[in-house]
């Protein structure tokens, strides 16, 4: 035992001396572990990356999905008379379903297919090659599967976005050929110009002429907006409009609609990074501050003009708020969003307000007023506001970020802006006039005035809203 | 007898069932109904449309009481329902000619 212990300091030496020399032994084996090992852990990172940002993801595609179905049929729903307000939710629903069907089997690979300039391919037709593996192009951290149903939720809600214009006087079936069309001669080439692969206005994938549209103030708003005028002006007024007072049977449904749909709108904008970094909270925040200056604006130019901030009106604000910060969401900070929102306020309170009464044209729910207008003045409020600090867009040929917008000097980016709001306001103009044309030739766009009169409600469903013995004991 | 239809100001039903009850009316029937007399309306403001509300809501009673106690119910329900402002409701008097229990046949004031 004593000579063990007096032996250790010697033995523990040449163990060590003897693991070193085992080491420099083989250098080579030793670097293959290590670079394994490395790989591995890059791995892991890459998977710990990727589950994050698909765990956000899958949230925000819910998030988008709420925006129509509560949200816009509760805010629709409310704004139009007692006996429409079923047929009105049913417009928002049906989208839901009809446009999932479409997207699987054609719709997803005319927006985000390969393609030319103009519309995607049909590559991805019956959703073939669309599974877990990421398309680096557009997410490289998530499925593209994520990706796909993620981009369905907007195609659901612009179509459901022009049911306002037509609303109370559309036949259901002739509504349901009018968005089949519609999202597929409007929406899918729009949409593949402004994000898919070499699309004409894509400013990430290289287009010609660079469009900043964070989350599609151009591919959903104007384009809805637009063709909601052109609905609005092709129909006509309601039997009794403008003389007939027609005021809102519920606000109380329409301020919970419009609650749901500031909430689901994070998931629009902020979900446009993504991915779940700091880019979608710089966009979260830019979304949530333009809804509360655009809030204050509609309602407090009532004020001024009318003696009473309304309900109605700030929640209405809300929602032109979060149109124009729509594009520019994720390129601007929080200060210029605050003023985004608070211009949007009030230059679309004028328009519904001021510029609808004097024109005379029936948009019944205001879509163009809020849509059309709050995307336009979002689109081209971005190319203002937009700064390489939050997002660095465009980049040189070393990867240096280049300015955005013309607070960063790009004074060319307006230009661009404006580009891009005129193929929106054009596609949609024209698309939708044509595709009217063939719906009434095939169906009728209006039910008969006697319909219109007893309400879509029983006419077109065959039921009530608010069956009237249900208060019978 | 007589039918007395009254039509006073919602925030004032309390206090006109209360007095009417102290000198002794043992029924009524209560409607909310709207109207206007020559009380203005007043404009409502949806997207900047402006809407005229001209039928305010008021609360309708309707009674037939026997002749005796009318003078002292026009008088509880003048008290009871009068701010002394435009809106505050009218009182129409008419003859009524029978009256019938459905339960019992009962006729006249006994009826009532």
């Amino acid at each position: 035992m004593r000579l063990v212990r007096k032996l250790s300091p010697f033995l523990l030496t040449l163990v060590l001396c003897g693991t070193l020399v085992a080491q420099a032994a083989s250098p080579a084996a030793d670097t293959a572990v290590q670079g394994s090992q490395i790989a591995q852990l890059q791995q892991q990172v890459a998977d710990a990356k990727g589950s994050a940002d698909n765990a956000w993801m899958l949230m925000c595609s819910a998030l988008v999905l709420l925006m129509t179905g509560p949200g816009l049929a509760l805010f629709y729903g409310g704004l139009v008379r007692k006996k429409n307000v079923l047929a009105t939710m049913m417009q928002s629903f049906a989208m839901m379903a009809l446009v999932t069907v479409l997207w699987a089997i054609i719709g997803y690979s005319l927006c985000f297919g390969s393609g030319n300039s103009f519309i995607g391919g049909v590559e991805h037709a019956f959703l073939h090659g669309v599974g877990a593996a990421p398309d680096a192009d557009y997410a490289a951290t998530i499925p593209q599967q994520t990706f796909m149903i993620y981009q369905l939720m907007f195609a659901i809600i612009t179509p459901a976005l022009i049911c306002g214009a037509f609303a109370e006087r559309m036949k259901f079936s002739a509504m349901l050929l009018f968005m089949v069309l519609w999202s597929l001669v409007v929406y899918a080439p729009m949409a593949h110009m402004v994000w898919g692969k070499g699309g004409l206005l894509n400013a990430s994938l290289g287009g010609r002429f660079p469009t900043l549209d964070f989350a599609g103030s151009t591919v959903v708003h104007i384009t809805s907006g637009v063709s909601a005028l052109i609905c609005a002006l092709f129909l006509g007024r309601r039997v009794g409009f403008p003389k007939e007072a027609m005021p809102p049977h519920s606000v109380v449904l329409s301020f919970i609609g419009a609650c749901l749909l500031w909430v689901g709108w994070f998931g629009f904008n902020a979900g446009s990074a993504l991915s779940s970094g700091s880019l979608a909270t710089s966009a979260f925040v830019a979304t949530h501050f333009a809804a509360a200056t655009a809030a204050i604006g509609w309602a407090g130019a009532e004020w001024i003009r009318n003696g009473k901030p309304s309900v109605l009106g700030a929640i209405s604000g809300s929602v032109a708020g979060l149109v124009a910060i729509t594009p520019a969401a994720g390129f601007v900070a929080p200060v210029p969003a605050l003023l985004i929102g608070l211009i949007a306020g009030v230059f679309c309170y004028v328009m519904v307000a001021m510029v609808k009464a004097r024109l005379g044209y029936d948009d019944s729910l205001d879509a163009f007023g809020v849509h059309g207008a709050g995307g336009t003045i979002g689109a081209l409020l971005t190319g203002v506001f937009a700064t390489s600090l939050i997002n660095p867009i465009f980049k040189d040929a070393q990867g240096h970020p280049l300015p955005s917008g013309m607070i960063d000097g790009n004074y060319r980016q307006i230009g661009n802006q404006f580009v891009g709001v005129l193929i929106a306001i054009t596609l949609a103009a024209v698309g939708t006039y044509i595709i009217l044309q063939i719906v009434n030739f095939a169906l009728g766009l209006r039910v008969s005035t006697e319909d219109e009169v007893q309400g879509l409600d029983v006419t077109q469903h065959g039921e009530e809203g608010y069956y009237w013995e249900a208060s019978m004991p | 007898m007589t039918k007395l239809e009254t039509v006073i100001q919602p925030a004032k039903f309390d206090a006109v069932k209360d007095a009417l009850i102290e000198i002794g009316v043992e029924g009524m029937t209560v409607t909310e109904v709207r109207g206007h007399g020559r009380q203005k309306g007043h404009t409502e403001f949806y997207r900047g449309r402006e809407y005229t509300v001209d039928l305010l809501p008021k609360v309708k009673i309707e009674m037939v009481l026997p002749d005796h106690i009318v003078d002292r119910a026009v008088q509880a329900i003048t008290s009871a329902a009068r701010t002394g402002k435009i809106g505050d409701g009218k009182i129409f008097l008419a003859r009524v000619d029978e009256a019938i229990r459905i339960r019992n046949d009962d006729r006249g004031e006994n009826a009532l």
